[in-house]
């Protein structure tokens, strides 16, 4: 009998703001050890903490953009537990009253495996609250102690909960994905995984289709998207195999390890991280008031979902197209300000993004905010396509050149002499001739030797020095061999 | 509802507390004091009364998203009992 898999995300976002969420520290990254650690960051006596209206118009941004509630009136509360690189003894967190209630998120997955189509999924977002970073402990050589570094303390956090709605690893991977493009994209967070920027823990169980929910272990931590399907993959694997072997499954916490691609119990919740949340005495109830919803709403930029839509539903894009159009802001942008108002050109205009210019962009380890050519550059030569100027082979010759070393599609087209022949005149001429020089394969074409056509063509455009419309040489080629 | 020696035990166990049974009994005695008057609040009608979480009628006041705080490392680090390359240093903890 078949599995069921059921997987829920709690996805950490470090907000994008210049300061802590509770006090004026700076919390740029890669600063030395606790030079970002001010009294409020280290928990001295006395200190009391000032809410950072970045971070929440953060959280408002993210509501909107997954269509949840805002609260009107949300608390902040304490989260106890002992660890020491969390100062004060506890997290300050929301617990009942979040800022952000429920919405959702639709993905597009790609299943991993088999001839599956690619197919769309609405996950819903249980909710999602404002809370504090801790610092970082450092196992490192310090005769036997640990060294502390509390410059993330107080970082701000948005930790977005969704429903165990997804049921495989493709499914989890496809709504991470989505959710880091959605973050980045409206702008709350830089989503750099590398530094931490964007943290997964994800909750996994099975279970026999129509049983209630399986006790679920959960993963850590993880910090890539290929980690978090190894991940999935293995714990599913090892809850079956423990299940169909006689065991049960614990509730557990546990860490994957990358080299050895398997998941491992951390601790037990023997002692149930009793974390006794209660309202926060030194922050007083968050208020947001409608007008402030608003205004945060006018400033949000058409979400990927929306605009994808708007690819495949004016521009005739596929959804394929539209999708990886729309898989960050920057190629979106790049794509709208290269089409500009060719909106016929919308095709032509993303097979060059998506081809060429993503290779390239490959193969030179750059990202497309580092692109070498702008927008306007490769506008320009879809121009000169569209209009004739150019042919394909003669496109690929101008776009090398611009990403090697620069300048406008018509400069590129005068300097190397890129500008194909269509005046009919001037290819009659050219096809005129080639057919009196070759009286036997003209006969041989005739009798019905079809496949010679290419020769022809072959001849026309060495003789044109490959300039010549190929679609006009064609036409003219044809009606000429015909007699 | 009053608590018994081991939630008492419990309680302290979570927030690290050392207490000798003599302590344990002065607290369990404290707390279930505590109890008998939360028993005697909980006993008012609050029927259509919205729970407050705060004991002023105020709202949280925001702070503009600006660098305010300059690095005052060495002042903090001053005090602290142990300090090397810029950390605190504390007993070891192994998960």
């Amino acid at each position: 009998m078949q599995w069921e898999i059921v997987i829920g995300l709690e996805v950490h976002t470090q907000l994008s703001t210049n300061t802590k969420i509770f006090s004026g520290a700076s919390t740029a990254f890669g600063a030395e050890p606790n030079t970002q650690a001010d009294a409020v960051s280290i928990a001295l006596p006395g200190v009391l903490p000032v809410l950072n209206k970045g971070a929440v118009e953060r959280a408002i941004r993210f509501g909107l953009a997954t269509g949840a509630h805002i609260a009107n009136r949300s608390v902040f509360a304490r989260k106890n537990y002992f660890y020491p690189d969390l100062p004060k003894g506890y997290q300050i967190s929301q617990f009942d009253l979040p800022v952000v209630g429920q919405g959702a998120l639709t993905i597009q997955v790609e299943p991993l495996s088999g001839n599956a189509k690619p197919y769309e999924k609405t996950v819903r977002i249980t909710r999602a609250h404002l809370e504090e970073d801790a610092g970082k402990s450092l196992h490192g050589d310090f005769h036997g102690m640990t060294g502390i570094d509390l410059n993330r303390a107080g970082t701000p956090l948005l930790e977005i909960v969704s429903e165990p709605d997804m049921c495989s690893a493709a499914e989890a991977v496809a709504y991470a994905k989505a959710l880091h493009t959605l973050v980045r994209w409206i702008g709350i967070c830089d989503g750099n995984m590398q530094e931490g920027s964007f943290r997964c823990d994800v909750n996994v169980s099975v279970r026999k289709p129509g049983q209630p929910l399986g006790t679920r272990r959960e993963i850590k931590n993880l910090n890539s998207f290929k980690f978090m399907q190894q991940a999935i993959d293995y714990e599913v694997q090892w809850q079956i195999d423990t299940i169909e072997n006689g065991g049960k499954v614990q509730q557990a916490t546990v860490l994957f390890n990358p080299d050895t691609g398997e998941t491992r119990a951390m601790r037990s919740k023997e002692d149930a991280h009793d974390y006794r949340y209660f309202p926060d005495p030194d922050l007083l109830p968050l208020e947001i008031s409608n007008d402030w919803i608003e205004q945060v709403r006018g400033t949000l930029p058409e979400l990927p979902q929306a605009k994808q839509a708007r690819y495949v539903n004016d521009l005739g894009l596929s959804t394929y197209d539209a999708s990886v159009l729309t898989s960050s802001r920057e190629m979106a942008d790049f794509f709208e300000a290269a089409l500009g108002d060719a909106s016929e050109q919308a095709k032509i205009c993303a097979n060059w993004i998506i081809g060429e210019v993503s290779a390239q962009l490959n193969r030179d380890g750059l990202d497309m905010t580092q692109c070498p050519i702008t927008a306007q550059q490769l506008g320009g030569m879809l121009t000169r396509i569209a209009d004739g100027t150019i042919s394909n082979s003669g496109a690929k010759e101008v776009f090398r050149t611009m990403w090697a070393e620069g300048g406008s599609a018509d400069a590129i087209i005068e300097a190397k002499g890129l500008k194909q022949v269509s005046d009919s005149g001037a290819i009659e001429a050219l096809v005129d001739e080639i057919i009196s020089a070759n009286a036997e394969k003209v006969a041989e074409y005739r009798s019905g030797k079809d496949k010679l056509f290419g020769f022809f063509v072959g001849l026309a455009m060495k003789a044109s020095k490959g300039k010549a419309n190929p679609a006009q040489l064609n036409d003219i080629l044809k009606k000429k061999l015909e007699g | 509802m009053s608590l018994s020696t081991a939630d008492v035990e419990k309680v302290a166990r979570l927030a690290r507390l050392a207490m000798n049974d003599q302590e344990l009994q002065a607290a369990q005695a404290q707390l279930n004091n505590i109890f008998g008057l939360i028993a005697e609040m909980q006993a008012v009608d609050t029927k259509g009364v919205e729970p407050m979480s705060h004991s002023q009628d105020l709202a949280q006041r925001l702070r503009e998203d600006r660098v305010t705080e300059p690095n005052q490392r060495e002042a903090f680090q001053a005090v602290a009992p142990q300090v090397e390359q810029g950390l605190y240093l504390v007993p070891q903890v192994i998960e």
